[in-house]
């Protein structure tokens, strides 16, 4: 039997294609990365039929190229070398919220807007840190990728909130991590040797994760944001570290964007909560008061600029500005580059990417996040593109190539990296971490079906 | 508006995926009809505006069959436009829509959108059935054909006209209006299609002769209001006809009508009621009030929304055609077969419906579903029928 067919019998006819639409579609993604041919596209439903499609691949020495929500915007969803494109949102059960313990058992395709819904429907007292991303992004889409979400600060990133998996590994054994390897119950990582790490920011290179555990959170009664404005870059690092000292924040966004004009400086967007109204108040007083030390130089918004930040930046799932901004060339495309790098880097790393947007005759449009408690930021600078226009995109893809370079230069990693940025990374990588990495996926996917040309020199 | 004309604005989409849900998140599935049941990025709003640029515009793909196939699977429910977050989004329906004509055009159709056109330019109804037919419904109901100085005419539609179950709703809503004591008249064997689906499939050739023929039969007879029974000519008369005539759905007639005392439903009618907001009474025209205004006058109903109600509410997958193409029929994830599932989940006994087009969906999903004991589906009209009757119910 031939490969489609094979998948025909292993998943239904309806949920297999390799008809040139089917295949347009899962080649390509918003940014600006060259589109590249999918053979096949495969949407299942259980895990069983995950690891029959794996090994078959296998069999066949077909690629796997593991999909959520494919909004990476860095074609990481996107074969390299061809072959199944398995789409994972068939996936979707939310197979337990333990309230007590304070997490979910989900399966691979289910949405952040899906447990979202369920979450405020059912348990409107806890929530699950939110990505920026539109609702249909995956949660684990967004594990695997380090993600981030509206909690990041004070609960770290998305891969940190992980309690456990089920994984279907490259040779097709179905494998689980976390307290679920021991006991029916998925409440912890640890005290187990974690070997999550196995599939976190591998880009579905080493398995395909069919299950997770994620914490939960109380959701607070009372959660608002302020809006700070400063013309004075250099005074972000200790800015940063003023305010991460008081250890209240939820999480804490910097904008600067060259349009509209009062969003040209820098905007700092911190975020709080608290259960209680009085506890509350202090929260907000504390952060106003912080603004003392910089008298003049960082600066409260009021009035309508800072209700527009509340209406974009305070709904979960977001309005975001990052949404609105992306149609601002009317082209449909739209990628980043997510620079992670050290505080008292951030000024440099922008007004790098300022110079860098201008030389591309962009407009700069610049959106950071500090991640985990402050010790790093993700910078991310965004560019809009015109898929209708091959020139554009080829434009953007040199600038997004730039950017990568400086956020390297200045000492940082980067986020979501598509394949030739992983690359950039790789030629500065210590050779004995790039041949752990090589053992590794050795060991693990003999047949290099798994996403192959990510994580490859 | 051909597909040239949105040429600089199909590219525009970024595949986000906001119009897969609902607006509000209040839903945990998706809230677009093709995507559920499919679940291939390809037929989604975003996959269907990408597919549409590359073969249509571009030229990168080769228009096909599947293709074909791909973009009427839509039901034109317009959740799209309604959750796009882009200031494009009332664009998004114009363009699925645009690119049906262009398929038209390359004659790259499915088989039963081809019946369904040449139906109606022969018959003047998808079905086949004699012109003579079509006012045979109202038979022995008192219902007469319009004449010059009616205040009304009662625009019945095809479905309503011809579908043995929708036929009951029609009947239903003329023993009403007769009750009303307003004078109003049907074209019977005069009436053809309203060209709704015929637009929505893109033939617009055709639809411009229907829309010629009706309004010319409308001129000659003096119409000036028309009532409808069906949404979907609701919106074709309304929108695309000539605005020299006045146009009422029906719920918004029979809501006036309750308010002014000219209809008595102090009979009442107790039981539970859930209501299913039909796409082109709702998304299309934004008229979520006068059939709750209604429901909610009738003493002794208690009417229970739900979970996805007016913007939100779920198509029945009968709307772009699909009620007769059934390209997005099947199998559990139907979308009428999931409705009918919703509607049961709220305890009421009764699902009402104020389109035949929902009405002849769900009452086949109910039997799929093995549920005739525990829901009945009713029009409103029928309701209203049997509350104004002499004992109410």
């Amino acid at each position: 039997m031939d490969v489609y067919g094979s998948l025909v019998e292993i998943v239904g006819e309806e949920f297999v294609s390799d008809q040139e639409e089917e295949l347009y579609i899962y080649s390509r993604d918003s940014g600006a990365q060259e589109p590249r041919k999918a053979d096949y596209v495969v949407a299942p439903k259980k895990v069983e039929e995950v690891q029959k499609i794996v090994l078959l691949a296998n069999r066949e020495k077909i690629p796997i190229t593991p999909m959520g929500g494919g909004l990476t915007l860095s074609g990481l969803a996107v074969p390299i070398k061809g072959g199944i494109v398995l789409d994972m949102k068939r996936m979707d059960r939310i197979i337990e919220i333990n309230e007590k313990s304070r997490y979910a058992v989900l399966e691979a395709g289910v949405t952040q807007g899906a447990l979202h819904s369920h979450l405020n429907k059912h348990y409107p007292h806890l929530e699950h840190s939110m990505p920026d991303a539109p609702p249909m992004a995956t949660i684990v889409g967004n594990v695997v990728i380090q993600g981030h979400g509206h909690l990041s600060v004070s609960r770290g990133i998305n891969s940190q909130m992980v309690n456990g998996m089920e994984v279907v590994l490259p040779t097709g054994e179905v494998c689980k991590l976390g307290s679920c390897s021991v006991s029916p119950h998925w409440f912890t990582r640890d005290p187990l040797p974690d070997l999550m790490g196995l599939f976190i920011g591998w880009l579905g290179t080493t398995g395909i994760i069919t299950k997770i555990s994620l914490q939960l959170l109380p959701k607070p009664k009372f959660r608002d944001l302020l809006t700070f404005t400063s013309n004075e870059l250099d005074l972000l690092p200790d800015f940063i570290f003023d305010i991460t000292q008081l250890n209240l924040l939820d999480n804490l966004f910097i904008i600067s964007q060259e349009w509209p004009p009062w969003a040209q400086g820098i905007l700092y967007v911190p975020i709080v909560s608290a259960q209680d109204e009085e506890e509350f108040a202090l929260k907000i007083k504390l952060h106003k008061e912080l603004l003392r030390k910089y008298e003049g130089k960082i600066t409260l918004v009021e009035g309508k600029h800072a209700e527009r930040m509340r209406e974009a930046r305070l709904p979960v799932p977001p309005v975001t500005l990052g949404v609105m901004a992306a149609d601002t060339k009317q082209g449909g495309g739209f990628e980043y580059t997510g620079g992670i790098v050290p505080i008292e880097k951030v000024p440099e790393a922008s007004s790098r990417s300022v110079e860098i947007a201008h030389k591309y005759g962009q407009p700069y449009l610049l959106g950071y996040q500090l991640l985990t408690g402050g010790h790093s930021m993700m910078c991310g600078l965004a560019y809009c593109l015109n898929r209708a226009d091959d020139e554009d995109v080829e434009k953007v893809r040199k600038a997004i190539d730039e950017t990568n370079r400086m956020i390297l230069d200045v000492g940082g990693v980067l986020w979501k990296a598509e394949a030739p940025a992983q690359r950039l990374m790789m030629q500065r990588m210590d050779p004995n971490t790039i041949e752990l990495m090589k053992r590794v996926l050795r060991a693990l996917d003999p047949n290099a079906i798994m996403n192959p040309g990510n994580w490859s020199e | 508006m051909a597909l040239a004309d949105y040429e600089g604005m199909i590219h525009r989409c970024f595949r986000c995926g906001y119009c897969k849900f609902t607006s509000d998140y209040s839903y945990v599935g998706f809230n677009c009809p093709m995507y559920n049941k499919v679940r291939l990025e390809s037929y989604s709003p975003g996959g269907l505006m990408w597919l549409i640029h590359a073969a249509l515009v571009k030229e990168k793909l080769k228009p096909s069959k599947h293709l074909s196939e791909i973009l009427y699977s839509c039901t034109l429910c317009r959740n799209c436009s309604e959750e796009c977050r882009f200031q494009f989004h009332e664009d998004i329906v114009h363009v699925l829509k645009a690119a049906r004509e262009a398929m038209v055009e390359k004659q790259l159709v499915p088989p039963m959108v081809s019946q369904f056109l040449k139906n109606v330019y022969d018959y003047g109804n998808p079905y086949r059935e004699l012109k003579e037919n079509r006012g045979h419904w109202a038979e022995n109901t008192g219902i007469r054909q319009y004449e010059k100085g009616d205040e009304f005419l009662y625009y019945v539609g095809c479905v309503g006209s011809y579908d043995t179950v929708s036929q009951k709703a029609a009947r239903a809503l003329g023993r009403v209006l007769l009750k009303s004591g307003l004078s109003f008249g049907i074209l019977g064997s005069r009436e053809i299609c309203d060209g709704n689906e015929v637009d929505m499939l893109g033939e617009k050739g055709l639809f411009e002769f229907l829309k010629e023929e009706n309004t010319r039969t409308f001129k000659e007879l003096g119409v000036k209001k028309i009532v409808t029974l069906s949404p979907h000519s609701y919106h074709a008369l309304k929108n695309s006809y000539s605005d020299e005539f006045e146009v009422f759905h029906y719920t918004q007639l029979f809501r006036d009508l309750i308010k002014s005392g000219a209809l008595d439903v102090s009979g009442g009618f107790r039981t539970k009621v859930t209501y299913h907001d039909p796409c082109f009474l709702g998304r299309y025209n934004h008229e979520y009030d006068a059939p709750r205004e209604i429901l909610t006058a009738i003493p002794g109903i208690e009417l229970i929304e739900m979970e996805r109600a007016k913007e939100n509410a779920f198509c029945c997958g009968g709307g772009g055609g699909n009620f007769y193409t059934d390209i997005l029929g099947g199998g559990e994830s139907t979308p009428s077969r999931i409705r009918v599932m919703e509607a049961r989940e709220t305890g009421a006994k009764i699902l009402a419906v104020s389109c035949p087009v929902c009405m002849m969906m769900l009452e086949d999903a109910l039997k799929a579903e093995g549920l005739e004991n525990e829901l009945a589906i009713k029009d409103i009209a029928e309701i209203m029928d049997a509350v104004c009757g002499d004992s109410g119910a």
